[in-house]
């Protein structure tokens, strides 16, 4: 470790994995973009990578690093050793563009990084604030590409057809003059499979299933919260045993039940048992919140002669519409997005949710596309309704513990 | 002089509120025991059944009805034919009754001995059907020109059949041997081993990923919402749209993943990520570590926006450099959520059933005990085993709960 502790060793040392990190990184992105052949060279990589990370020693204003960088970059790519190495048929944009941004993507952060650091030996402080800054921006660079890629491919497959995706699984790139044609996926979808009628069944199931619940976890989680009885304490204990109890358990006496019934096969029988998993989550989430409530302005009400249910009605309820937007967004996203109850208990197409509907597309007859374009169809209006109240979302899963 | 004592038990008031509180949890209280604890008794009842999939249709007597030959002037002759079978292959029906009501006009010439005709009242005793048992009941009868003016059909009134059947569900025949066969052989242990390294890798990947992403985002900067955003995609999608994208990611023959690692020189051949073992395995617990480690991330993030900011400015000017302080600062004062999470996400990952029924189906060394409860159930279509499952499976849950109660009573809550 102490010999890592000098500025010649850490700069070059902090510049080589960096430029592999940003190598790799747009080696990925040009080929998911363009469908051609780009790898990263680890030689040339971690070679100019430590040219750069001494050179950043002496450059401290990033632009200048950025502009030393993005030149010696195409340079060496020219010469066919470069950070990232290129198939046939690149043409001269691409070439260009990727030696900008590993160039580019290199000299910048590599000047922030090495910001406080000196040539010669170093404290701990400047050592560990570089290799921390470094850290940081991998983080940044990996957990983007994580999350992006699999709903990048998502999206791309669902609007390319089977044989262009079998020729060459990595070009995503568009033919955008295909116009409309391109998403034929989703026009079969919602025309010959049904999907509108599954959306909306989702739809009208999720909404419903959140009603149920706020109705049933609203005036328990009062009582939970607020009032004094006997086994209070117990009570709130056995809401999160329940919701420790696994799904898998429950479904089979309830496949048998529903069978028996003929609840099977019926969106009654759904809509029934949907509230009933998400009554445990809301109840604990929201008696969380109305404890914070400041009990005063309740027992004001009181002794202005309101009842205890006046109360919750016109004083608490009024002041939990934060809590409760964020509950209801909850449950909504769990009703939404189950399919574990929805595979066991529906077989009948005509009654099938979207999660349902998606897993009845998983066949060899039906195009991956197919597959890809419902599960875009799944994805996208949960993900809006949630970007768009992001803040009531992440403040209510906080607020109380959530299941997963 | 009086002395004043305080009241002692609870007061009219304090009653009045518990009774309030007992009927605002009524509801509740009444539908979770509908759907979770009755449902947990009648797992407890069939693993000790010998139940299939198919004993869940109790055997019924089915009957139809038609008249045969065409009677054109009243005095003509036809038959009246019922034909009767049990629906079960192997279920009996005991007492099995045939009711009916004949149209007026119609005069039997002979009946079965089995049968009487009272007035238009027609029943039948056939006494017990043996599973499989089909039998066509024909009686002649003499058609009046009343009945055929009328123009009724005989079915017009439906026979009706009744007959008393047991279920094996609700008989009193217990059996040990849905718990024989889950322990019998290595499979059980090789199941919980699966189980326990999907479990384990599963939550402390998901907690350290949470931890990186927290500190990742525990700066203000322009963006910062957006990647917050953005970072929780993998929780908020549907699992079955996610799953299905891993896939297609991850195919063998025509997944983009596989062509990546190809082309940068990573492997030769294409690599079967969900089909061969033990990569298989490796692969559902790096899945959901993705797609949790967004929960864990918004816990952890927000408990260190609680922490104070002056404690790191004074360990600053003590010397303490950005390991020490995240070693000696920021970890001792996140411990307590640390732990709550890990024993959550550890019970729930146990639990977890979804993710690898739709990424493997439980093939290539992936099958968990949940996705077992499913595999014998309805794979191998014995309720009872997949029963007695999820008995064992509530056992672990329940020693885990003891241990989860007694540490979180000091961590006060979440």
């Amino acid at each position: 470790m102490k010999y890592l502790r000098f500025g010649f060793v850490t700069a070059p040392l902090i510049g080589a994995l960096w430029m592999f990190v940003i190598a790799t990184t747009v080696s990925v992105a040009m080929s998911f973009v363009t469908g051609a052949a780009f790898r990263p060279g680890a030689l040339g990589s971690l070679g100019l990578g430590a040219v750069i990370g001494l050179a950043g020693l002496y450059l401290s204003r990033p632009w200048a690093l950025a502009l030393v960088a993005t030149g010696l970059t195409a340079a060496v790519m020219a010469a066919g050793l470069g950070p990232v190495l290129m198939g046939e048929g690149v043409s001269p944009i691409a070439f260009s563009l990727t030696a900008l941004f590993v160039g580019a993507g290199t000299g910048w952060p590599v000047a922030v990084f090495l910001k406080g650091v000196e040539p010669g030996a170093l404290n701990r402080h400047q050592f560990e604030g570089a290799v921390i800054q470094f850290l940081m921006g991998f983080g940044y660079i990996f957990f983007t590409a994580i999350v992006l890629i699999p709903f990048y491919v998502m999206v791309m497959t669902s609007l390319k057809n089977q044989s262009e995706l079998i020729l060459n699984p990595l070009d995503f790139s568009i033919d955008l003059s295909k116009g409309w044609g391109l998403f034929r996926s989703y026009v079969e979808l919602v025309r010959d499979f049904r999907f509108g009628e599954y959306m909306w069944t989702s739809f009208y199931i999720s909404v419903l299933t959140v009603l149920f619940t706020l109705l049933f976890a609203v005036p328990g989680a009062y009582a939970v919260a607020r009032l004094r009885f006997k086994g209070q304490a117990v009570f709130s204990r056995s809401i999160l045993l329940i919701y420790m109890v696994p799904m898998i358990v429950l479904a089979l006496p309830i496949y048998i039940a529903f069978s028996m019934t003929g609840l099977r096969n019926s969106i009654t029988g759904i809509v029934m048992i949907y509230p009933v998993t998400t009554i445990p989550v809301a109840l604990y989430m929201l008696q969380g919140y109305f404890r914070g409530l400041p009990a005063e302005i309740e027992e004001a009400g009181l002794m202005d002669g309101l009842s205890r249910l006046q109360v919750i009605w016109k004083i608490t309820l009024p002041l939990s519409l934060p809590a409760l937007a964020s509950v209801s967004l909850y449950v909504f996203m769990i009703a939404w997005n189950e399919f574990l109850l929805a595979f066991m208990l529906l077989d009948d197409p005509s009654k099938f949710t979207l999660t349902r509907g998606i897993a009845s597309l998983n066949s060899s007859e039906i195009p991956r596309q197919h597959l890809m374009a419902g599960s875009v169809i799944a994805t996208v209006p949960i993900m809006a309704l949630f970007l768009g109240l992001e803040r009531f979302m992440t403040k209510g899963l906080t607020a109380g513990s959530v299941k997963g | 002089m009086t002395v004043a004592t305080p009241p002692q038990g609870t007061g009219p008031l304090g009653r009045r509120e518990a009774r309030l509180a007992w009927s605002l949890l009524a509801p509740t209280i009444a539908a979770v025991s509908l759907v979770v604890l009755l449902p947990l008794l009648a797992v407890f009842w069939i693993s000790v059944k010998p139940v299939e999939l198919g004993d869940l249709r109790a055997p019924e007597p089915i009957v139809r009805e038609d008249l045969r030959g065409k009677p054109e002037v009243g005095g003509d002759e036809a038959t009246l034919r019922y034909r009767l079978r049990n629906s079960s292959q192997d279920g009996v029906i005991r007492d099995v009754v045939l009711t009916d009501s004949w149209p007026a006009g119609l005069q039997p010439v002979e009946l079965d001995p089995r049968c009487s005709l009272e007035g238009s009242a027609f029943t039948c005793r056939f006494g017990d059907w043996p599973g499989g048992y089909r039998e066509t009941l024909n009686i002649p009868v003499i058609v009046s020109q009343e009945f055929l003016d009328a123009g009724t059909e005989v079915d017009d009134t439906p026979a009706s059949l009744t007959g008393k059947t047991t279920s094996v569900l609700t008989s009193g025949e217990f059996t040990f041997a849905n718990f024989v066969k889950v322990f019998d052989g290595g499979e059980f242990w090789s199941v919980l081993g699966v189980t326990l390294f999907y479990t384990v890798f599963g939550t402390i990947g998901a907690l350290v990923m949470g931890l990186f992403a927290a500190m990742l985002l525990n700066h203000s900067f322009r963006g910062q919402g957006v990647l917050r955003g953005l970072y929780l995609f993998p929780y908020v999608a549907p699992v079955i749209a996610v799953a299905f994208a891993w896939i297609l990611l991850f195919d063998p023959f025509s997944g983009s993943a596989n062509r990546l690692l190809i082309q940068m020189g990573v492997t030769d051949t294409a690599i079967n990520f969900f089909g061969q073992r033990p990569l298989a395995l490796f692969s559902v617990t790096a899945f959901e570590i993705w797609r949790y480690f967004p929960l864990s991330f918004l816990f952890i993030l927000a408990r260190m926006q609680s922490i104070d900011h002056d404690m790191y400015e004074a360990a600053d000017m003590d010397g303490a450099s950005p390991f020490q302080q995240f070693w000696y600062l920021s970890l001792p004062m996140l411990l307590g959520i640390l732990s709550v999470l890990f024993l959550l996400r550890f019970i729930w990952t146990f639990n977890k059933f979804d993710d690898i029924f739709l990424l493997t189906g439980g093939n290539a060394g992936t099958r968990t005990l949940t996705v077992n409860v499913y595999e014998q159930a309805f794979a191998v279509s014995n309720i009872g085993a997949g029963a007695a499952v999820a008995v064992v499976i509530f056992l672990c849950l329940i020693l885990f709960s003891i241990f989860f109660f007694k540490y979180i009573s000091r961590e006060e809550g979440l």
